[in-house]
């Protein structure tokens, strides 16, 4: 079952957004590779170029000055795409930012494999991996636009390393206009007593989905919206394993280093119960996002069969 | 209001510091039983002419936001960092001795937990980048405070040093000078036979820098080249350095990149820095 809802690009949100901080946050400073259109920070650009800074597609750079910026007392915004975002400048992120703990904020557009056409190269499915093994930061994928909003007010007011994940293509919005997002702390947007799904970013929609096909066929699923990476809100990720004894994660990313690692190992460590992960295994090719999605079981189907999987297995 | 300076040491007695400070350099990296030699030797008279000679700071106050910053981007190179800091008043000189030993206050490469320090350092083609973070928030935020960036040779040899290069030429960054340790020598064998960097000076002049050369061990010769005002864009000085300066047996000696002095060479080389 899919329900029908209303679509928004993340990133434009992110633009926006950030477009109405300039005057709270005198210290925000927006640095950008050559990619400023399709992040949406054009939108900055074009209204503070005294506090924008191009640098072409050179991300090591743009990294290192952004840490320099911060360290110096500015907040800049960095942002390009996720694939060059987060792996080229992977040494500046660790010795720059990371270890010194510097106020650097790196936002992220066209993530994942939403990306489709473009393809492999072009498909961010490990950029989750490097980020949470860096001990400093803070590592967000917001569900939607409404979302987005928030973590990017969120973002400019907390100091740290920070590092968010957002899509190119419209994804469905989850979440209403009462919904208060806080940084660390799971929302569990449904609840159930039978199994926990476990999502993050463009799963969270499939997840509600996969949870009302489940109540058709009397399972009662509890949906976990886990938003923040890390630091990972353990305890949401222990509770749902005592509660409900088995759990599926589901997210648009590689099998290893992301949320499914993230979940697994509060799960090892605390209380172990079976887990079943809906996620990539490995490189996929060019095509349609939503093709590609369905090619590799990154749907409402492909998560209500894992939660199915991995009761049997309670 | 914090101390806008410290009192300027005359060219002598940069002579007589810069003497004193190789062999605090040796006895720290001896102690340690590790370390950077021939590149702390060969930049400590550069450190000296900026610290006791031109920047401005006020070590009581190290995050001081009107200070003139020094970004030590070949972080290896430390011990020369840190005899220099500690001359300047950021520590107390007793915890040369806490190098690289556990829970010390001067980490193995340059780290920011140390007073005066203001990148975390190691990995090499950095920290002209970080300089300009902070030349470019300098402007934005109308402060007259200059930047300056000490690069090893080898290191431009990472493209980062030149993306850095093209980016501050662009954004008209006037308030950052680069120092490029010119030994010649890196961490296997001299640069020349590991990747040529000739003609270096042209290099730069076409990114767009001024570029002023000097011998990076003439005290009165660094100082005019640090003082030598910038036209409308970012500043080099090629320093021509000796790698393992003052010490005969390691002076242009590759095997002195990167390890400590046995307790035999720490004698001979005492002695001749007496």
């Amino acid at each position: 079952m899919t329900t029908n809802r209303e679509s928004a690009a993340t990133r434009e949100t992110y633009g926006r957004t950030l477009l109405t901080m300039a005057e709270e946050h005198p210290d925000i400073v927006v640095l950008g590779g050559d990619l400023n259109v399709s992040t949406f920070v054009h939108l900055w650009r074009d209204q503070h170029p005294d506090r924008f800074f191009d640098f072409g597609p050179a991300e090591q750079n743009i990294v290192g000055v952004a840490a320099g910026l911060a360290a110096a007392g500015k907040i800049p915004f960095v942002s390009t795409f996720s694939v060059f975002g987060t792996g080229r400048p992977y040494d500046q992120l660790r010795v720059l930012v990371s270890q010194p703990s510097l106020n650097v904020k790196l936002i992220c557009t066209h993530a994942g494999i939403l990306t489709g056409e473009d393809g492999m190269s072009a498909h961010s499915i490990e950029d989750l991996s490097l980020m949470c093994s860096l001990p400093s930061f803070s590592v967000v994928t917001p569900a939607d636009a409404p979302e987005t909003e928030q973590v990017i007010r969120s973002a400019a007011a907390t100091h740290g390393p920070l590092y968010v994940r957002l899509s190119r293509a419209a994804t469905p919005v989850v979440h209403t206009d009462g919904y208060r997002f806080q940084m660390g702390k799971a929302e569990t947007m449904r609840e159930g007593a039978d199994v926990s799904i476990i999502a993050c970013g463009s799963l969270v929609a499939p997840a509600l989905d996969a949870a009302e096909t489940l109540t058709g066929q009397g399972v009662q699923a509890r949906v976990i919206n886990m938003h923040t990476l890390a630091p990972a809100d353990e305890a949401a990720i222990i509770s749902a394993a005592r509660e409900t004894g088995a759990i599926v994660t589901a997210e648009e990313h590689y099998v290893h280093g992301g949320l499914g690692s993230v979940v697994a190992g509060a799960v090892a460590r605390n209380h172990p119960v079976p887990i079943e992960m809906v996620a990539l295994h490995g490189y996929t090719s060019s095509g349609p996002a939503n093709e590609l999605m369905a090619k590799n079981g990154l749907t409402a189907d492909g998560v209500a069969n894992a939660a199915l999987r991995v009761i049997k297995r309670k | 209001m914090a101390v806008v300076t410290q009192p300027m040491l005359s060219v002598e007695e940069m002579r007589a510091t810069a003497l004193e400070s190789r062999r605090e350099i040796l006895k720290m990296i001896f102690d340690a039983g590790s370390g950077h030699t021939g590149g702390s030797l060969s930049e400590i008279d550069i450190l000296i002419s900026l610290y006791f000679g031109v920047m401005r700071y006020d070590p009581a106050d190290p995050k001081w936001s009107g200070r003139d910053r020094f970004i030590l981007s070949k972080g290896h190179a430390s011990p020369g960092f840190y005899v220099t800091l500690a001359r300047a008043g950021y520590f107390d000189p007793v915890e040369l001795g806490s190098y690289r030993k556990t829970d010390g206050l001067l980490q193995g490469h340059a780290h920011p937990m140390t007073p005066g320090v203001e990148m975390n350092s190691g990995s090499l083609g950095m920290g002209l980048s970080f300089a300009l973070g902070h030349a470019l928030a300098g402007k934005m935020d109308g402060s007259d405070y200059r930047v300056f960036a000490l690069l090893g040779d080898g290191e431009c040899q990472e493209g980062e040093v030149w993306e850095a290069a093209m980016s501050a030429a662009h954004h008209g960054a006037d308030n950052l000078t680069a120092i490029i340790d010119r030994n010649r020598i890196q961490n296997d064998r001299f640069t020349d036979e590991v990747m040529t960097l000739e003609p270096l000076a042209d290099r730069w002049r076409d990114f767009g820098w001024n570029v002023i050369s000097c011998d990076g061990h003439e005290h009165a010769d660094v100082l005019h080249a640090l003082s030598a005002s910038n036209t409308g864009g970012p500043t080099v000085i090629i320093a021509d350095t000796v790698k393992g300066k003052g010490v005969s047996f390691m002076e242009n000696n590759p095997g002195f990149h990167g390890r400590a002095p046995t307790a035999e060479e720490y004698d001979a080389a005492l002695k001749e820095l007496a």
